[in-house]
């Protein structure tokens, strides 16, 4: 019997971990499509913004509340993987408890710490439910999370929910077959929350007792594998991509926009045709100026697609936004992710990439939404793990700009007083220093 | 007062200490030409060495830029760098926090290395180093005063407390709106919105932001950016309290008090 559960149990594992390998490794290609963006530069500077901001979350405490709140569960779930490693081993090895032998005193104090970490997850679950679902807190309701993202939340929560619960139900159980000494369940000291509530379990029979054990046990390392597999498809996955966006995070100044060589060197050798090469190099391969689609955008910005997760902070403090325009920076981060898992399962079916009549703007974003932002960067700032939707907004505005000639009547005004009288309205550059004899 | 440019200077065989770099808006624009006249007449009773661009000075290429026109923007800073590296400017200062972001971040890649403040820091130095001295009992004295963050001075380069001291410096009352700093909002010109009609909406972002600046009580809000200055004023016409509240920027407040 005990056989067939290791060899259950190895199947599983091996296959959670599996399919859950083949999917972030797809996720990695889905990243790599975009063009290519060098930032390995200043790796301590890198290194301080991950423990900062990833590891310390250090941008989550603008928001007092929810800080504590996501702390409980951020902290609850790292830790509570240390456990994880023990029921791995318990299930493979088909052992139950491997470490309370070898931990003595320490191994009930760390269980005890564990359970409280479950329960604070628990609560923090709870009440992060309660904020979306009853007191409809504003950005966790906005319309752009009709539909899958606000199922997608509800579900991510409800399912920790479970785990907690299945964890702590199958500590209880365990506490009350130690007090009736059944064999192989090892004697520790009392766990520090489930001793307290073995009566529950009163009345059982030994039997029932191990059922619900058991039961729980599998329950939980099947729902740990579930969850695992689930990331990838969901908001969630930020708790793994948070870590590399810190690190891969802008170094320069928020106001500084991506310079583009390409125009400045067609420029240069407009004025200067001295310095253009001396024979037309190879007809390059057409590049978008700016981005059309996500494979037209840096891969730094499709990681910052998949390390979004939904909070809205930023969408909050867009100013466009805050005055009724259609523009949430929120939305362009999960129009990029749909628009990339959409070209992801293109080149999935199609072993490359098959045309499909559609692109990251029109289809997903429009032009109205672009044309809102005042690139006053409110939603940088607000990110939690430094996701830029601003880099996204100028390329894209950059594409509708120079491919397309598409910009409203009043700029192309004031690019042509620009480009003729050398300032954005329509003054003689003679009266430029008119004021100075006033 | 006489303002020279770079060009009498450079036929006189001389170098200003600093170029006065004035931007489109400051140049045209009525209501911010006060502003620029403010900045130079404190340069000129201060005794610093200063000079202009003039005629030969071109937009940055800012509103272009941000608005997606890359090639616009190459054209403008090409012809400004030229400029200022012909004559060898080393020192810039500038009154429109566009124009400075432009030179302090976007300019270098291109050729532009100059050493560049905002006009705020710079009087923030002027009255640390004592050769801006304030008038006890100024115009501003007790008086409630909010200010409000430009974005490309406080987000988007981090300058929050220069023009802060400036205003301490005046002996006022400084009420922060409940958005300030780096949660500071934006006036709604940035990304050259300034240059066309908002997107259809609910309000117009200054007018949002002119209703928070006049939750504060303050009679004035101080500003750093002529854009700004230019939104919050309508913002605060549109609320019909422009009798009671001025929008000033920290050089008009400074020039006022010297």
């Amino acid at each position: 019997m005990h056989l067939i559960q290791q060899i259950l149990f190895i199947i599983l594992a091996l296959s959670a971990i599996y399919i859950f390998y083949k999917k972030v490794t797809e996720m990695r290609r889905n990243i790599l499509l975009g063009r290519d963006e060098d930032l390995t530069d200043n790796p301590s500077q890198r290194w301080k913004n991950m423990i900062l901001l990833a590891l310390g979350q250090k941008k989550m405490f603008k928001k007092p509340i929810p800080a504590v709140l996501h702390l409980f569960v951020y902290v609850g779930f790292i830790i509570i993987n240390v456990e994880i490693l023990e029921i791995f081993l318990d299930g493979a090895l088909g052992m139950h408890r491997l470490f309370a032998p070898m931990l003595g005193g320490l191994y009930a104090f760390l269980i005890g710490f564990f359970e409280i970490l479950a329960a604070l997850v628990l609560i923090g679950c709870v009440i992060f439910l309660v904020r979306r679902n009853i007191l409809k807190v504003k950005r966790l309701n906005m319309k752009e999370l009709n539909g899958w993202p606000r199922e997608d939340a509800n579900l991510i929560l409800i399912t920790e929910i479970i785990l907690m619960s299945l964890f702590l139900t199958m500590n209880t159980a365990d506490q009350s077959l130690q007090k009736l000494g059944v064999e192989h369940y090892t004697p520790t000291a009392p766990f520090w929350i489930t001793s307290h509530f073995t009566t529950i379990f009163s009345g059982l029979s030994a039997g029932t007792l191990v059922g619900i054990e058991r039961g729980c046990w599998w329950l939980h390392i099947i729902g740990v594998f579930a969850f695992l597999n689930y990331l990838p498809y969901s908001k969630h996955f930020h708790i793994l991509l948070a870590f590399p966006n810190a690190y891969y995070s802008k170094l320069i100044p928020q106001g500084e926009a991506k310079n583009m060589p390409e125009i400045q060197n067609e420029v240069l050798y407009m004025m200067e045709p001295d310095k253009a090469p001396p024979t037309p190099t190879e007809p390059a391969e057409h590049k978008n100026f700016g981005a059309k689609d996500v494979t037209d955008l840096s891969w730094k910005n499709l990681l910052d697609a998949y390390s979004c997760t939904e909070c809205g902070r930023c969408t909050v403090v867009c100013p466009a936004n805050l005055t009724g325009k259609k523009l949430s920076p929120r939305k362009i981060m999960m129009d990029t992710r749909d628009r990339l898992e959409e070209v992801g399962k293109n080149i999935n079916t199609n072993k490359e990439f098959k045309p499909d009549g559609k692109q990251l703007i029109n289809d997903y974003i429009t032009v109205e939404e672009l044309r809102a932002c005042t690139t006053c960067q409110a939603c940088v700032e607000a990110c939690p793990v430094t996701i830029d939707p601003l880099s996204i907004i100028m390329q894209l505005r950059r594409s509708l700009v120079m491919d397309d000639s598409n910009a409203p009547q009043e700029w192309n005004l004031m690019f042509g007083n620009i480009e003729n009288n050398m300032a954005p309205w329509k003054f003689s550059p003679d009266d430029r220093d008119a004021w100075t004899h006033e | 007062m006489a303002i020279k440019s770079m060009s009498e200077y450079a036929a006189n065989g001389e170098t200003p200490e600093v170029l006065f770099w004035v931007g489109c808006a400051g140049s045209f624009d009525q209501r911010a030409q006060r502003i620029t006249k403010a900045f130079a007449q404190i340069l000129d009773k201060v005794g610093i060495k200063f000079a202009i661009l003039g005629k030969e000075e071109m937009c940055t290429g800012d509103p272009a830029r941000r608005a997606g026109n890359e090639f616009l923007f190459q054209m403008m800073a090409y012809n400004n760098i030229h400029t200022l590296n012909a004559y060898g400017i080393k020192k810039v200062v500038t009154i429109c926090p566009h124009c400075f972001n432009i030179f302090k971040n976007e300019y270098p890649a291109l050729g532009g290395n100059y050493e560049v403040m905002h006009h705020t820091t710079f009087l923030q130095q002027l009255i640390n180093e004592g050769r801006v001295k304030l008038k006890d009992g100024g115009a501003f004295k007790g008086k409630k005063i909010t200010y409000h963050d430009s974005c490309y001075l406080g987000r988007g380069n981090g300058i929050y407390e220069a023009p802060r001291a400036v205003l301490e410096a005046f002996d006022t009352e400084l009420i922060e709106m409940k958005r300030c700093k780096s949660n500071g909002m934006c006036c709604g010109a940035g990304g050259a919105q300034m240059f066309k009609e908002e997107e259809p909406g609910i309000t117009r972002i200054n007018f949002d932001r002119a209703e928070q600046a006049l939750e504060t009580g303050a009679t004035i809000i101080a500003a750093n950016c002529p854009f700004c200055t230019t939104m919050l004023t309508d913002g605060v016409k549109n609320k019909e309290k422009e009798d009671t509240v001025k929008v000033m920027d920290i050089a008009e407040m400074v020039a006022m008090s010297i």
